[in-house]
């Protein structure tokens, strides 16, 4: 029991670093630190960089939240931590 | 029907709804005024996050100060939405598999410490009253506007409808209260700037819009002729940022960190029946911010636009009616510098003087007027206004009396009291944060808007640290995280207050550490509350055994309390 604890925390720990090193790099990384590199592409009226920092960052963010909510909900039941349907 | 009788109807029509709503859903126990009994659905608790979260500042000055700072006001839409990766991902699962009732609840518990959970309840309460004092005047800013009330009378109605609601309500009330103030000040936004939109560029999705050619046949991308505007008229391109990147990137981590922070977004989370459901929770509340979010750089740049070209070397005998109307409130201003009776609105690298003095906060306001949208539009934005600062009032209000009732005098002064006499406590400790409030709304101190960077700081620096360390490092103990929250405060609200109160004339680049400004120092704060706290907690006994279980225990999902079964 204890061991399969052990690897859920693991696993979270995972998949929590890989979407904040998404999180890191579409919003410091796209919006701020390459934001001037980015800004030779563009697509229509906007430069990407530009687009990243006022638009595409924010949807990143969305999807990123909804990514963790699956995986952790499958994460949850392959090792039986889930929460029981009988609580309310 | 005119300006004013929409506005009346939309705004009266709106306050029924939510005074309805309050007394269906009202509090009769501690467990409901403090979390709604945990019984909030995922979706409506995002949304009443969602209208908790944006405040008169998102709705009224947001779109404002973007069009003013073009690129640079990326750092608002960036930081006040990452934090929510921050909140789903680190903070709001564990919170809630932890139950209880608030965040000092959690510094206290978890670091088995009456002085870890007074240093939180501190700056619970001086966030929060930080907070309320701009809700009070943003509703103020309107009612005086489009009510044509005074800025006092529209507090004292503002007051009074809150009271009635958060303090009977409480967390129950407030909660479906939101929703539908969230359904209010969501379509009030969306509307005009649909309407903008299409004006200007044909396309009916802002978002979309903003990036297209404009409808006026030029075939020119709207950003484009922005651009050329703006540095035409000496203001810099608006695609373009003037600050420095390193102060960008602190400035945007301390607007995450501390909205991960902040009190009144985190108790949101244990209003939710299940571990599972505050994490998702947490996604639909940034999925209802970010239609809000994305909508916001696109009002900007419309309106940034339309005010370049229509005000821009115009007669001042010639102007539109909003122009007088606005400048009866003394937001916008004109002084015919060079006599000639011609508007010369121009930026500081113009060689010519600029004669226009516009106040950021009307141009979410003054945008329907400006793009000539019709009169129940105008209306819709002033009942949507005074939605977002009303349901954050509430929120950060229940905050306030929750820290006074609950960990002041149940937690730490006198624990023998019975539920009933705490409810009657939470509930006069919301009437009198409702009459502080207000008087902050009439008599604003002069310094809210820079007190607000000290709000975020100090949730930066204390709470996000404190918390992330009691989940994530098991060997944290008390000394550690009081000796960081302690250090971490002293630095950060030490800086601000030197910046913004004590020497406000050497507040720029060359005087700051690292050229950062004390709107970004939070970030500092942050990293030296972590540092402090790691090496004190590793020259002390590590917490006890007890302890070391909880957090094992919050840790995994199954087992989470079925909310909050306090019997009234």
């Amino acid at each position: 029991m204890s061991d399969s604890r052990g690897r859920y925390w693991q696993t979270n720990l995972r998949y929590v670093a890989i979407l904040l090193t998404i999180w890191f790099a579409v919003s410091y990384g796209a919006g701020i630190l390459f934001v001037e590199q980015l800004n030779r592409i563009r697509i229509a009226g906007f430069q990407l960089g530009f687009w990243f920092a006022q638009q595409g960052a924010i949807y990143v963010f969305v999807v990123l939240i909804f990514v963790y909510v699956a995986l952790m909900n499958r994460l949850d039941r392959r090792h039986e931590l889930d929460e029981q349907e009988d609580i309310r | 029907m005119n300006v004013q009788g929409w506005t009346f109807l939309l705004v009266a029509a709106s306050f029924a709804v939510y005074i309805g709503v309050a007394m269906w859903a009202r509090a009769s126990s501690t467990g409901e005024f403090y979390v709604a009994a945990a019984r909030v659905p995922p979706v409506l608790n995002g949304m009443a996050t969602a209208a908790d979260w944006m405040s008169a500042a998102s709705f009224i000055s947001m779109a404002g100060l973007i069009a003013f700072m073009g690129r640079d006001g990326s750092v608002y839409l960036m930081g006040w939405t990452g934090g929510y990766v921050l909140l789903a991902l680190l903070l709001a699962p564990y919170l809630r598999k932890f139950g209880k009732y608030t965040v000092p609840d959690f510094v206290g518990d978890r670091y088995y410490s009456q002085t870890a959970r007074i240093v939180a309840v501190v700056c619970a309460i001086f966030v929060s009253f930080t907070y309320v004092a701009g809700q009070m005047r943003g509703v103020g800013i309107v009612f005086s506007r489009f009510l044509g009330v005074g800025i006092n009378e529209g507090v004292f109605i503002g007051m009074a409808i809150v009271f009635f609601y958060a303090v009977l309500g409480g967390m129950k009330g407030i909660t479906y209260t939101q929703v539908a103030q969230y359904c209010v000040l969501i379509f009030a936004y969306l509307v005009p700037a649909i309407f903008i939109s299409l004006l200007m560029t044909g396309i009916a999705v802002p978002q979309i819009g903003f990036g297209n050619t404009l409808a006026d046949g030029s075939g020119m991308y709207l950003l484009d002729r922005l651009d050329g505007l703006s540095q035409e008229l000496g203001f810099g391109r608006y695609t373009s940022g003037t600050k420095e990147t390193l102060d960008v990137f602190f400035i945007t981590a301390a607007l995450m960190v501390g909205t991960a922070g902040l009190p009144h977004v985190i108790v949101r989370f244990y209003t939710v029946p299940k571990v599972r459901a505050a994490r998702s929770s947490a996604g639909w509340a940034l999925l209802f911010i970010a239609l809000l979010y994305t909508t916001a750089p696109a009002v900007a740049a419309f309106a940034r636009t339309n005010l370049l070209t229509t005000i821009s070397d115009r007669p001042y005998d010639d102007v539109p009616t909003w122009f007088t109307n606005w400048e009866a409130t003394g937001l916008i201003a004109f002084e015919d510098k060079n006599g000639d009776g011609v508007i010369q609105y121009r930026g500081p690298a113009s060689e010519t003087p600029n004669e226009l003095t516009i106040d950021r906060d009307i141009m979410v306001l003054a945008n329907p007027e400006i793009a000539r949208l019709p009169a129940w539009v105008v209306g819709l934005v002033a009942a949507g206004g005074l939605a977002a600062a009303l349901s954050t009032a509430a929120g950060l209000l229940l905050v306030i009396s929750t820290s006074v009732a609950h960990d002041l005098l149940k937690k730490a002064i006198r624990p023998s009291i019975t539920e009933h006499q705490e409810l009657l406590t939470a509930r006069i400790a919301a009437g009198l944060a409702v009459i502080v409030a207000g008087y902050f709304g009439i008599n604003p101190p002069g310094f809210v808007a820079e007190v607000v960077a000290l709000a975020f700081g100090l949730a930066a620096a204390s709470f996000f640290p404190a918390i992330i360390l009691g989940i994530f490092y098991k060997r944290m103990n008390k000394y550690g995280a009081v000796f960081g929250m302690v250090a971490g405060i002293t630095f950060t609200a030490g800086y601000i207050i030197f910046f913004k109160l004590v020497h406000p004339e050497l507040n720029h680049a060359d005087h700051w550490l690292f050229g950062i400004s004390p709107e970004g120092i939070g970030t500092v704060g942050m990293l030296i509350n972590v540092t402090v706290a790691l090496v004190v907690s590793s020259m002390t006994p590590a917490p006890p055994v007890a302890i070391q279980r909880l957090v094992d225990d919050i840790r995994v999902p199954r087992g989470a309390g079925p909310g909050h079964e306090v019997t009234a």
